[in-house]
């Protein structure tokens, strides 16, 4: 653990200023610390009180929206979720996250990412394109059905993974645990049946099988999604459908409502509907 | 959607070994990507050597007193030792991606708990496992031999 009683603490920025640098540089800056910091107020500290250039992304700061992603002292982490207290070192290292384009400062080019998790479908595909427009009801869905996916849609897009991840630090091809593990969040959906549009996709080199279990996504996801573990069970489904003993999913039908039965007179009836 | 040239910074082959603050699998990952190099290097010798007998006796001759130096035997050694953590290693990944030892997906609670720890002791028995062959091994070609 860093020094508690230290009244200081020192950061090391990498800087990059597209307009100025030609290629980033380290700048050191010392700020009062307080009781409770965390790495994204030491930034705004040293935004407000030395270099009011500094840029990076965060927005929440509670871990929600994803958007302060950084490499702090070697580790991909939320900067807001962060505490100067838990990091073992004396000076605290920020440097944008890597294996994505440095925009200026601490603010990586994520769109690789998004342009991969689009490619992969991130969404329910149904044939009733109607019903999902226009729902006449719930489709339906039992808590087993939801436990099959529920933990990879915690997903919150920081990127830490994808920065962790060995096998995308050498592939751009390649998709990254981010996209694999919300395109499996699909396929183990029970509403969902587009597993076979997504197929054409995963099969290929962008798919799982460049990946070989470091593990590194998982253990820096900061809402522990598992990224590793939804691919490897990608990975299964793609060999079972390939020998052909995949189980093929339906997408769940839509809930019709009980036809008999009395309302309980204690019951309230419920408000009316939004949709 | 507003594009912009960024600076480069991808990892590339550091991203393989850098860093110093990874777990277990991570090593395990370039420890595994490094010996199927090894092995690799070695079938290429392997058939440099073999095919010097189409050049004739002498030929071959030259080419086995040249590998069976100590520092080859070492070698031979080596490559063995690195087999053995491939294959056991190998085995643990075919395991594991295939799904086996992974465990279900979980509401996530914080500490969390992930695929990691659920196939750690998989990962420990394949390193004994490799580790008792390359002891074997060390046993019939350093010590026995």
């Amino acid at each position: 653990m860093s020094d508690a009683t230290a009244k200081e603490i020192l950061y090391r920025i990498r800087r990059f200023e597209p307009t100025r640098d030609r290629a980033p540089r380290w700048q050191a800056f010392t700020i009062p610390r307080v009781p409770g910091m965390t790495v994204l107020d030491g930034l705004w500290t040293i935004k407000q009180t030395q270099d009011a250039s500094l840029a990076w992304r965060s927005s929440c700061r509670m871990g929600i929206c994803g958007s302060c992603g950084m490499l702090i002292n070697g580790r991909a982490r939320l900067a807001c979720n962060t505490q100067v207290s838990e990091i073992d070192a004396a000076v605290i290292v920020v440097a944008p996250l890597p294996n994505f384009d440095i925009i200026r400062d601490l603010v990586p080019d994520l769109s690789p990412m998004f342009d991969a998790h689009a490619a992969l479908m991130p969404y329910l595909i149904r044939d009733d394109a109607r019903e999902q427009e226009r729902p006449t009801g719930e489709f339906s869905q039992s808590p087993q059905e939801l436990e099959r996916y529920l933990q990879f849609s915690y997903c919150i897009k920081c990127g830490c993974c994808m920065a962790a991840c060995p096998t995308y630090a050498t592939d751009p091809v390649y998709s990254g645990p981010m996209p694999l593990a919300q395109a499996q969040r699909y396929n183990a959906d029970g509403r969902d049946g587009g597993f076979l549009r997504r197929r054409a996709v995963l099969g290929g080199e962008r798919g799982p099988w460049r990946c070989h279990f470091a593990g590194e996504c998982s253990r820096v996801c900061p809402k522990g999604v598992d990224p590793a573990k939804a691919i490897q069970l990608m990975k299964r489904d793609l060999v079972w459908d390939y020998i052909r003993l995949r189980k093929e999913q339906c997408p769940a039908a839509v809930m019709s409502k009980p036809k008999a039965g009395t309302r309980r007179p204690d019951i309230p009836e419920p408000p009316p509907r939004t949709v | 959607m507003l594009r912009v040239q960024g600076f480069p910074n991808r990892l590339g082959v550091r991203g393989w070994v850098g860093g110093g603050r990874w777990g277990m699998e991570r090593y395990l990952y370039t420890l595994h990507r490094l010996t199927g190099l090894g092995l690799l290097a070695y079938f290429l010798l392997h058939i440099v050597v073999t095919a010097s007998r189409a050049l004739g006796e002498g030929a071959w001759a030259r080419a086995m007193d040249t590998v069976s130096g100590g520092v080859f035997k070492v070698g031979e050694y080596l490559v063995f030792a690195a087999f053995a953590f491939h294959a056991a290693n190998g085995i643990r990944l075919v395991l594991v991606e295939l799904g086996f030892g992974v465990g279900r997906p979980i509401e996530p609670v914080y500490p969390y708990k992930t695929s990691l720890d659920a196939q750690r002791s998989l990962a420990i028995g394949a390193l004994a496992a490799g580790a008792a062959l390359a002891i074997l091994g060390a046993v019939e070609l350093l010590v026995l031999r």
